[in-house]
């Protein structure tokens, strides 16, 4: 079973932001983020969902080592007790995740409802997202329904990231850049004078 | 006298709206479910399955119920917040009476006692048609049924009408029209099998969520999905083709379209021949709508009205789904007949992934408006007016077919005729028409004119303020029945909870009155279910026939759509199979439509078009919708959507705030700059009150045979203010 993530078919009901908020670990406070891409341009809404990295920034660049990863590659929210609230993780995730809850002291993000998935449940979110934006499912059946295909490996600048989450692309789509410096044909003059 | 009995304020400080945030007890105390009662949403046509967690009495939070086929545990924000309705600071919990300076608590006896005491006085000294009854689309197909026999037998008034008189009755008159018989024609199921997707005015993102997977598990398998609207909604941003009307001009564009097939020879003759009547009138009236011609007319381009009939022609399936944007004219009916001689035309109905249908808006739109709460209709879909129908109900219901009332007025005449003095007074069930009619101004002073109004309600809406007496009623998880969704399934709504303090299950409300009124015999009931089964066999033989079913046939197969005639029926998901409709010689009706404008075009005074609907977060009038804390915040107020091309010209910066003038009136809203909407076009979603109420400046232009008021389109002018 794997998480499926298509923002091309958010309709932006947030139906996945209400249910996420009833979980009773966090209740009333949704750990996904959805928002206009350019409310004046168009209603197009993107949901954003953590996207369980294989190696992820947050816990790289956590200093009380309070990001774990469960074996089968979930990412907690930080550790309550080992959590110093400092924030470097918010600032750290490519995909902009994380959120710093001041009454808590603590990093709470999406766990993939590990409540839920552990007991072969599908996560809030993707059961009752009513226009398969978020999706969860055996990959197989995915590839079967949709013309789509998930891609799970991005690229910002440097960092390549691996990810557990797919985000649906156009079928032929390997990897997704999102750094302009990527589609450059040679490092800029400025660039060469600083080095 | 009912004018409001003091001020807005303090009818807000104490009834509300207050926006509820968590359950009673906060999210901290929230105890553990003691069940799970499998049930539907209170909102929209869809009626998704949902379950309600309960511990202890109350409804605590929800669990998707996934076996339910229709929406298979998928919600919107709507459906999963319904739930903070529940326990809320603003639920009537005993009867009210109105007081020199607002309301007091009132015994049932004494509330009862005065309502039944004023129904008598008026009809005795105005006639009985002076008292009228008011009912709304998401009361449960009992609660309809029910209603719609209180008003014929024990008051005997004509005037009992109901709130899809502002929702889809230009469909239900244009299907009887064209087909014989009035639901969906295919089950939502047939949408994915289609390979062209046609969908007329109808926001399916934000008003239909669950819809949204239909009509892309169609596109996934390489349908192309054509969108009709002068919005790009949700829905429309991914769609093959694109079509902006112009508001008010949908009849000619389908005229166009049809014009189009009908060059180049894409219509189905032989089923033309074999199943239909009138198609040789209607080919001669669209002749004249060429492509060029049409766009004239609706502001389409001629090369994409031309690619849709393309698009439709190439498809083996289609399916074509209409909601408000096509009925709410003054030529809605007009408007859906020119939608059904394209279905017609093309022989595209009937089979799967090939058919027709109008989304309804309204929890209960399709069976609230079948079983005798509208003023022309008696149940089982029985036209009031004919001899053979009226002697039918009438031996039912054990009464001379002289003393069933005739055909009455509908929802916006009945204020008509409270205004002009001609109705007294007034019993509300679940209808909020000072925010949900046009012309806001006007109902008010219809309202202040009533000698009596009596709501039962179970939230103290802008209209109960009017209220001399208030009948603390039931929200949906507090009673048992039944609702027919938007594709004519007949699902089963659980009592999760009873109704709290004082408060009363709705139909036990209406049996009290009935009794009180008199009519005790008529009206034993100790159940729902003895409603249902009552309202079962007197639907039997008529064109809306539950005669086959039962709570225990819907709970095992998850729901039945009507047809159902017998026990042993397995019921009708998709009509007209084999091309046989209901009319009598079997055979469907074109109709020539001829284009006319809307009533109130825009002129040189009020140059641009104002259009209404609404947003994926609230509800009709906001009655609910309003006092649930996620959902308001997620549309806490009004806008006015505005084209950037338009605020220019205007000189409006995104926010500002705008002066919208009708010849209704005037309303200050803030710009909401979107490239979303044609720049001709203003639009304004309608779920609030008072000064924040979009109807206040709508226009009450009514279509001459739906009674629908015209929400979708009038003449509007747009400053900065």
């Amino acid at each position: 079973m794997e998480f499926f993530l298509d923002p091309s078919r958010c309709i932006g009901c947030q139906a996945c932001v209400r249910a996420c908020a009833e979980c009773d670990t966090h209740a009333g406070r949704p750990m996904i983020h959805l928002e206009y891409v350019d409310r004046a341009l168009s209603p197009q809404t993107a949901p954003v969902v953590c996207m369980h990295c294989e190696d992820p920034t947050c816990a790289q660049v956590c200093p009380a080592d309070a990001i774990k990863q469960t074996e089968d590659g979930v990412v907690m929210s930080a550790l309550a007790e080992r959590c110093i609230g400092c924030s470097n993780c918010v600032l750290a995730c490519p995909f902009g995740v994380p959120r710093y809850v001041p009454e808590r002291d603590q990093m709470m993000k999406c766990d993939l409802c590990y409540d839920r998935t552990s007991l072969g449940k599908m996560p809030m979110c993707a059961t009752v997202c009513p226009s398969g934006a978020l999706t969860y499912g055996p990959p197989e059946v995915i590839e079967r329904l949709r013309r789509e295909r998930s891609v799970r490996s991005f690229r910002f600048g440097a960092q390549e990231v691996r990810t557990h989450v797919g985000l649906m692309a156009p079928a032929g789509t390997a990897e997704i850049d999102v750094d302009v410096a990527s589609f450059i044909a040679a490092e800029p003059e400025p660039m060469r004078k600083i080095a | 006298m009912a004018t409001l009995p003091t001020s807005e304020d303090e009818l807000i400080a104490r009834f509300g709206p207050h926006p509820m945030y968590e359950p009673a007890g906060g999210f901290a105390r929230r105890p553990a479910a003691e069940r799970l009662v499998k049930t539907h949403c209170c909102f929209c046509g869809v009626q998704c399955g949902i379950q309600l967690k309960v511990a202890d009495g109350h409804v605590i939070g929800f669990e998707p119920w996934e076996e339910f086929p229709v929406n298979r545990g998928k919600l919107c924000s709507k459906g999963v917040a319904r739930y903070l309705q529940n326990d809320h600071p603003d639920r009537l919990l005993h009867p009210l009476r109105r007081t020199e300076s607002g309301f007091r608590r009132a015994s049932w006896d004494e509330a009862l006692g005065l309502v039944v005491e004023r129904i008598r006085s008026i009809q005795q000294r105005h006639g009985r048609d002076a008292f009228a009854v008011l009912g709304g689309a998401s009361l449960t197909n009992e609660k309809a049924y029910l209603l719609g026999k209180l008003a014929r037998i024990a008051l005997r008034t004509a005037n009992i009408d109901y709130n899809g008189r502002l929702c889809m009755v230009s469909a239900a008159a244009a299907n009887k029209m064209a087909f014989g018989v009035d639901r969906a024609a295919n089950p939502w199921s047939d949408i994915p099998l289609a390979k062209c997707v046609m969908l007329v005015g109808t926001n399916v993102g934000e008003c239909f969520p669950i819809l949204t997977d239909y009509v892309w598990r169609a596109r996934d398998t390489g349908a192309k999905v054509v969108v009709v609207d002068p919005r790009l909604t949700p829905i429309a941003r991914t769609a093959d083709l694109f079509l902006p009307v112009k508001p008010g001009r949908d009849s000619a564009l389908f005229a166009g379209i049809l014009a189009d097939l009908v060059r180049r020879g894409a219509i189905d003759r032989e089923f033309i021949h074999a199943h239909t009547v009138g198609f040789e009138a209607v080919r001669e009236a669209v002749a004249k709508y060429t492509p060029l011609h049409t766009e004239a007319l609706t502001g389409v381009p001629a090369a994409s009205i031309v690619r849709a009939a393309e698009l439709w022609a190439e498809a083996p399936t289609s399916m074509l789904l209409h909601a408000r944007g096509l009925e709410h004219h003054t030529k809605g009916v007009e408007n859906v007949l020119s939608t059904i001689n394209l279905v017609l035309a093309t022989g595209r109905i009937g089979k799967p992934g090939c058919g027709y249908g109008t989304i309804t808006g309204q929890g209960n739109g399709q069976g609230g408006r079948e079983h005798g709460q509208r003023c022309n209709q008696l149940p089982g879909g029985r036209d009031i007016e004919n001899p053979a129908h009226r002697a039918e109900v009438a031996r039912f219901w054990g009464v001379t077919e002289t003393e069933l009332p005739r055909a009455g007025l509908s929802a916006v005449e009945i204020f008509d005729a409270i205004e002009r003095g001609e109705i007294k007074g007034l019993l509300s069930l679940s209808i909020n028409p000072m925010v949900s009619l046009p012309d806001a101004a006007k109902t008010r002073r219809a309202l202040e004119r009533l000698e009596f109004f009596g709501a039962i309600d179970f939230f103290l809406s802008e209209t109960a303020r009017h209220a001399d007496v208030v009948l603390a009623g039931s929200l949906q998880e507090e009673d048992e029945g039944t609702i027919t969704t938007g594709e004519g399934r007949v699902v089963r709504l659980r009592r999760s909870v009873e109704p709290p303090g004082d408060a009363r299950v709705d139909w036990r409300i209406l049996v009290e009155l009935a009794a009180r009124l008199g009519f005790a015999d008529k009206f034993r009931y100790t159940c729902a279910e003895d409603l249902f089964r009552e309202l079962c066999a007197a639907s039997s033989g008529g064109p809306i026939d539950y005669g086959g079913m039962s709570y225990e046939k819907i709970e095992k197969n998850l729901g039945v759509f009507w047809p159902c005639p017998k026990p042993e029926h397995p019921g009708t998901p998709r009509l007209f199979e084999g091309g046989r409709f209901a009319h009598a010689d079997g055979r469907a009706r074109f109709h020539v439509v001829d284009y006319r404008p809307p009533a109130e075009d825009v002129d040189r005074d009020y140059p641009l078009f104002l259009t209404t609907g609404r947003v994926v977060s609230q509800y009709l009038s906001g009655n609910q919708t309003r006092r649930i804390g996620p959902l308001l915040d997620q549309a806490p107020e009004p806008y006015v959507e505005i084209h950037p091309q338009l605020a220019e010209a205007l000189g409006i910066a995104a926010g500002q705030m705008v002066r919208l003038a009708t010849r209704r009136g005037e309303l200050r809203l803030p710009a909401l700059l979107t490239r979303a909407i044609r720049p001709d076009t203003v639009f304004v979603p309608y779920h609030w009150a008072g000064r924040l109420s979009v109807n206040r400046i709508t226009h009450r232009a009514l279509d001459p045979i739906s009674k629908i008021p015209e929400f979708k389109v009038c003449a509007v002018r747009v400053e900065a203010s």
